[in-house]
């Protein structure tokens, strides 16, 4: 079994001033080996304390989380992270920061070398690999901290908005390349994402999730993903089955956000 | 392309007017208002010349009409001469080296011994509750007291010898470099740290290759902090007791109305500060060119 697999997570946090917020409630699911599944929703529904929780950063406080058949119980190299900015070290270089991981754990120098140079050229930033990382532009970071996260070969990657710091032109092909390394890694990848555009066309499976509990509303299976590997990307997005997908999901966060505003009294 | 560039030559700036900060570069040459835009206000460099320039000016002037009695105001050419005779010959047998070293060895040792201890100190208390719980309630407590409220009780217990200097100074550093390096470590992003452990970092190497780096910029500020500190503690120490250093030596020739020594001593104490903190700076400049650029 190569599955990364939640049964009943249940994650509630308490406050300092004795109430408490559940951030999940219930949330099972069972992903399969080199699938890419993305999480949709508005902030406050528990996406990155899922994230979390698979990562081994906290424990639920309720259900389990496994990936091949061992519980997760704490961070691991089996599973890596990227995050949404601002966690790439700025004392290292551009190949350091890539060299991170296989330097952690005392792989030689050589081969670490030839892992970076690999990785640098697979992310487009061959030659980049003495720069600072603060000399790059955000969505070339988002690039070092891929290249970082693949250094280690891990599993699986956690992806917590990675492409929200980014503008619209670089976040689209951002998007290429994220496809395009789970397509040559296969590795099992979740993204959480605030973009429904971007959730419908990175996520072969697309969970869209609802706060207060924090829950999955609705699975999707999605076909756009691997289509996307090699059909034109502005074609394929306003495509009609992906502009179908794409209204389904946005009134389905209409309806959610309406249930919201509608049990708190509040007018738009 | 061409016609562009002779363009912005032609609008561009006096280069000398520039350099003296009389007119703006870049962006800032057309601003329309700079009151209240930090970004523009960088400090004219032309003003700064003449503002030095009057002083001393003024010094020479108010001395050569006597506005004051020489007593209490030296001209700058007596002060000038008596700092040659004590850079030659020294004062009460003490040559000027000496007086300087003494002053200087007392603050290195003492701000040594206050980073030595403080940033250990300031990093356990920034990664441990336990830690943090036990010194916190002495840090903060000791903190605010002026080290110099310390010097009767030194004294009192160590003599007026050169441990009871160095331990004052070490007490006016320390403090400042534990709440430097706790505010350090407690400084580091959580996703930095997050990354490392999911890269297989051990503790020990998030220590040292994430929470270590990512302090050096407090620590650095806290140790220019300190060492100011350090300085303007020392001379106020040896105004009460000492056999040589740069204070005892103004401290003296004050009981003698020696005013041209005590002007130039105070200039080289306030030289000598200017120019230990440039150090830091490059120090700093060289050792941690990330800093500020998270
Ligand atoms: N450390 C925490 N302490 C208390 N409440 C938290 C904490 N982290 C998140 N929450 C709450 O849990 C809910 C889910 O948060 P989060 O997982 O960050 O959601 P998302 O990433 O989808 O925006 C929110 O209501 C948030 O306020
Ligand atoms: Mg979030």
């Amino acid at each position: 079994m190569q599955n990364l697999t939640a049964n009943n997570v249940g994650m509630i946090y308490k406050l300092p001033n004795g109430g408490s917020v559940e951030a999940l409630k219930d949330v099972s699911f069972d992903l399969e080996r080199g699938r890419i599944l993305t999480l949709l929703g508005p902030s406050g529904c528990g996406k990155t304390t899922l994230l979390n929780i698979l990562a081994g950063f906290l424990a639920p406080t309720s259900g389990s989380v496994s990936l091949s058949g061992k519980e997760i119980r704490g961070p691991g190299q089996d599973r890596g992270m990227v995050f949404q900015q601002g966690a790439l070290f700025e004392w290292l270089s551009v190949e350091k920061n890539v060299g991170f991981g296989p330097n952690m754990n005392g792989v030689p120098v050589a081969q670490t070398k030839k892992i970076v140079d690999d990785l640098l050229a697979t992310v487009g930033l061959a030659g980049f690999g003495d720069k600072a990382v603060y000399e790059l532009s955000g969505g070339m970071q988002q690039r070092v901290a891929l290249a970082r996260c693949l250094a280690n070969d891990p599993e699986v990657i956690l992806m917590d908005e990675p492409l929200g710091a980014l503008d619209a032109l670089t976040r689209e092909k951002m998007q290429g390349l994220i496809l395009k390394l789970w397509n040559e890694t296969g590795k099992t990848i979740i993204l959480v994402t605030h973009s429904v555009e971007e959730a419908l066309f990175l996520g072969d499976r697309l969970f869209v999730m609802a706060p207060r509990p924090g829950r999955i509303e609705r699975e999707y299976e999605l076909p756009f993903a691997k289509m996307g590997l090699t059909a034109n990307v502005r074609e394929l997005k306003t495509s009609p089955e992906f502009i179908e997908k794409r209204e389904e999901i946005l009134s389905l966060i209409w309806e959610m956000e309406e249930e919201i505003m509608g049990s708190r009294g509040e007018v738009l | 392309m061409a016609e562009n560039k002779t363009d912005t030559e032609n609008t561009g700036a006096n280069p000398i007017l520039v350099m003296l900060g009389l007119a703006q570069v870049g962006t800032t040459e057309r601003k329309t208002v700079t009151f209240g835009d930090a970004s523009a206000i960088t400090g004219s460099r032309f003003w700064s010349i003449v503002s030095v320039v009057v002083l001393i000016a003024l010094w020479f002037v108010s001395a050569a009409f006597e506005w004051t009695d020489s007593t209490f105001l030296p001209s700058p050419q007596s002060t000038w001469a008596k700092f040659y005779e004590v850079f030659q010959e020294g004062y009460r047998n003490v040559s000027l080296w000496e007086n300087i070293w003494s002053s200087l060895r007392r603050v290195l040792y003492g701000f040594g011994l206050g980073c030595l201890l403080g940033i250990p100190i300031g990093f356990a208390m920034g990664l441990s509750n336990t830690l943090r719980g036990i010194f916190d309630p002495i840090v903060e407590f000791f903190r605010p007291i002026p080290p110099l409220a310390f010097i009767p009780l030194f004294i009192l217990w160590f003599g007026i010898g050169e441990q009871s200097k160095v331990l004052l100074l070490f007490f006016a550093a320390f403090w400042v470099m534990v709440i430097a390096a706790r505010s350090g470590v407690l400084s580091v992003k959580l996703s930095k740290v997050r990354a490392a452990y999911s890269l297989g970092a051990s503790k020990l190497q998030i220590l040292t290759y994430v929470i270590l780096p990512n302090a050096l910029p407090e620590v650095f500020i806290g140790m220019r902090v300190a060492l100011g500190v350090c300085w303007g503690t020392l001379v106020a120490a040896e105004l009460i007791a000492a056999q040589e250093g740069l204070g005892q030596m103004i401290w003296v020739a004050q009981k003698f109305f020696l005013t041209e020594i005590v002007f130039f001593g105070i200039i080289l104490i306030g030289v000598i500060g200017v120019i230990m903190d440039l150090l830091l700076r490059l120090l700093e400049r060289w050792l941690i060119p990330w800093r500020g650029k998270g």
